[in-house]
């Protein structure tokens, strides 16, 4: 298809302020201009050039005064992408759309989130009175991410025969890549099955690890066409193929009131991708998958192709998600539940690394990466090629 | 005993006739007055034949519990002082795809935690009962044996 994106722009420049699960000072704002910032110059590309703006509806920091503060010349796009962690991948992909169908020719796109404040979690600030789709779901106390996603865990148990052990597989495999990243907030802390198993309850079936850090911090990327890229420093990673994703009745996070809530947003996302790629699920190389609960692992699996319906929670067994020599090595920088919880934008820069070879868990050889955003909201994903 | 518990607007324009219902003692999901498709939650238009037009269906109040959680603190301060506590989704007796999120009690008068979470199975089969919490009747579930 010759107005296909596919390979036309690539990502050139990656930035990122320092993770704090304590908090940090700065303010949203002042992360985001840091990490894009830092983006920029190692992108090799001036203030001045940078004329696409794309960033995460839920920013703290508009457009305006990001531009103000970088120091940007004369913007042409801007857009923002909605539904919180499904955004991520969606704010990369409308910026190799812009670039490549020349509504501007460099462009960032970030995520800045500061909750390592208790008091900044979405949920804990409900109002009295519930307009919207939480009304069916708040007044039973089913408050938190995490209680929607226990219950999607618990089914998808009960119909596939999965167990805690399968869920065990992902947070002990990702820890010991935070445990090779010195950038990880999970860095210093090793954690054993036995620790997993006994650590609290959050929302049964899901324990503590379970659940993703809360962090303050920031990303960026720089995104410019094939040609440009050919003349800055890093090598480039292409932007091989993208995609949205938003399936029929979804509602997101509770995804329970529709005829198969166990097909999440990821199948609808890997029809378009996969459609748009040269490669299938078995060509890539490493993955870098939306972490915010473990249990959309074995969904996201499921979706994107990588085993049958039903299929995920076993994928995990015999160390598959383990680097260097599982199947397929999954967020080799920690990922959400043990590097930072950035809203999932880690996981794309630690594709764009596996591609620049410099990951702290480098995949020998890495030719191609699958990085998707929040599986069970409207959601996105890139594959990123070297 | 459930002061700032979480309670929908009853003036919601799409999903008054549910609450309404409940306050009647009466479970209802919206029907499309020209299809005859059930849909809960409820919305302004059907995504069978897009029509708007609707009116809102008894139903027979009887379900099967599709899933369940046992929800543990960090929560907000009402919910906090009865966990761990479970809450349970419903698949209901006209077609398993319309669902309803509450809690198990063993009377309409008891409380969320009341239920043993570990004697809770996936298929148990339900039926509603309504409680009062402030001027909103919310729909819970008995064990229907």
């Amino acid at each position: 298809m010759s107005d296909s994106i596919r390979d036309r722009t690539a990502i050139v420049g990656i930035g990122q302020t320092r993770f704090g699960d304590k908090g940090l000072p700065d303010t949203e704002l002042s992360l985001a201009c840091q990490a894009i910032s830092l983006a920029i110059d190692d992108a090799g590309v001036l203030p001045s050039e940078v004329d696409g703006l794309c960033m995460f509806s839920m920013e703290g920091g508009r457009e305006v005064e990001v531009a103000r503060n970088v120091g940007l010349g004369e913007v042409t796009f801007f857009c923002e992408v909605g539904y919180g962690g499904g955004a991520g991948c969606g704010t990369v992909g409308h910026a190799a759309m812009a670039v490549a169908t020349g509504q501007c020719e460099v462009a960032v796109a970030w995520r800045a989130r500061k909750r390592a404040d208790k008091k900044s979690r979405v949920w804990s600030q409900a109002s009295a009175r519930l307009s919207d789709y939480t009304q069916w779901s708040r007044p039973a106390g089913m408050l938190r991410p995490v209680d929607e996603i226990a219950t999607l865990m618990r089914r998808y148990m009960h119909e596939y025969g999965a167990t805690r052990d399968h869920l065990a597989n992902v947070a002990l495999a990702f820890r010991a890549h935070a445990n090779r990243n010195p950038e990880a907030t999970m860095y210093e802390r090793t954690m054993s099955r036995e620790q997993y198993m006994q650590a609290r309850w959050i929302s049964e079936p899901l324990c503590l690890f379970d659940n993703c850090l809360e962090t303050d911090g920031a990303l960026a990327v720089v995104i410019t066409s094939a040609e440009r890229a050919a003349d800055l420093p890093h090598d480039p990673v292409f932007v091989h193929a993208y995609a949205q994703g938003l399936p029929t009745q979804h509602q997101t996070m509770s995804n329970f009131f529709c005829e198969d809530p166990l097909r999440g947003p990821s199948f609808a996302c890997a029809q378009r991708l996969w459609a748009n790629s040269d490669l299938r699920p078995d060509d890539i190389s490493c993955a870098q998958i939306y972490d915010a609960f473990s249990p959309l692992i074995p969904l996201s699996l499921e979706g994107y192709g990588f085993c049958a319906r039903g299929e995920g929670a076993a994928f995990t067994e015999g160390g598959a998600l383990e680097w260097p020599d599982g199947k397929l090595p999954m967020n080799t920088s920690g990922g959400g539940l043990s590097e930072a919880y950035v809203h999932g934008f880690n996981l794309v820069l630690e594709g764009v690394r596996q591609m620049r070879g410099t990951s702290t868990s480098q995949v020998e050889g890495a030719s191609s990466c699958l990085v998707t955003s929040g599986e069970a909201v409207p959601t996105s994903a890139l594959i990123l090629r070297n | 005993m459930e002061k700032g518990f979480l309670l929908p607007d009853l003036e919601d324009v799409d999903s008054r006739g549910f609450w309404d219902g409940c306050a009647q003692g009466e479970l209802r999901v919206q029907r499309c007055t020209s299809c005859g498709q059930l849909r809960i939650p409820p919305r302004p238009m059907c995504p069978g034949c897009r029509s708007i037009e609707s009116d809102w269906k008894a139903v027979c109040g009887r379900g099967r519990i599709w899933s369940f959680v046992v929800a543990h603190p960090p929560l907000l301060p009402a919910y906090a002082e009865f966990a761990p506590y479970p809450v349970v989704t419903v698949e209901l007796e006209e077609d398993a795809a319309l669902r309803l999120v509450g809690n198990l009690v063993h009377s309409a008068e008891g409380a969320i935690n009341e239920v043993d979470p570990d004697s809770i199975e996936i298929g148990e089969a339900v039926r509603v009962v309504f409680t009062q919490v402030e001027d909103v009747h919310l729909p819970r579930w008995v064990r229907d044996s």
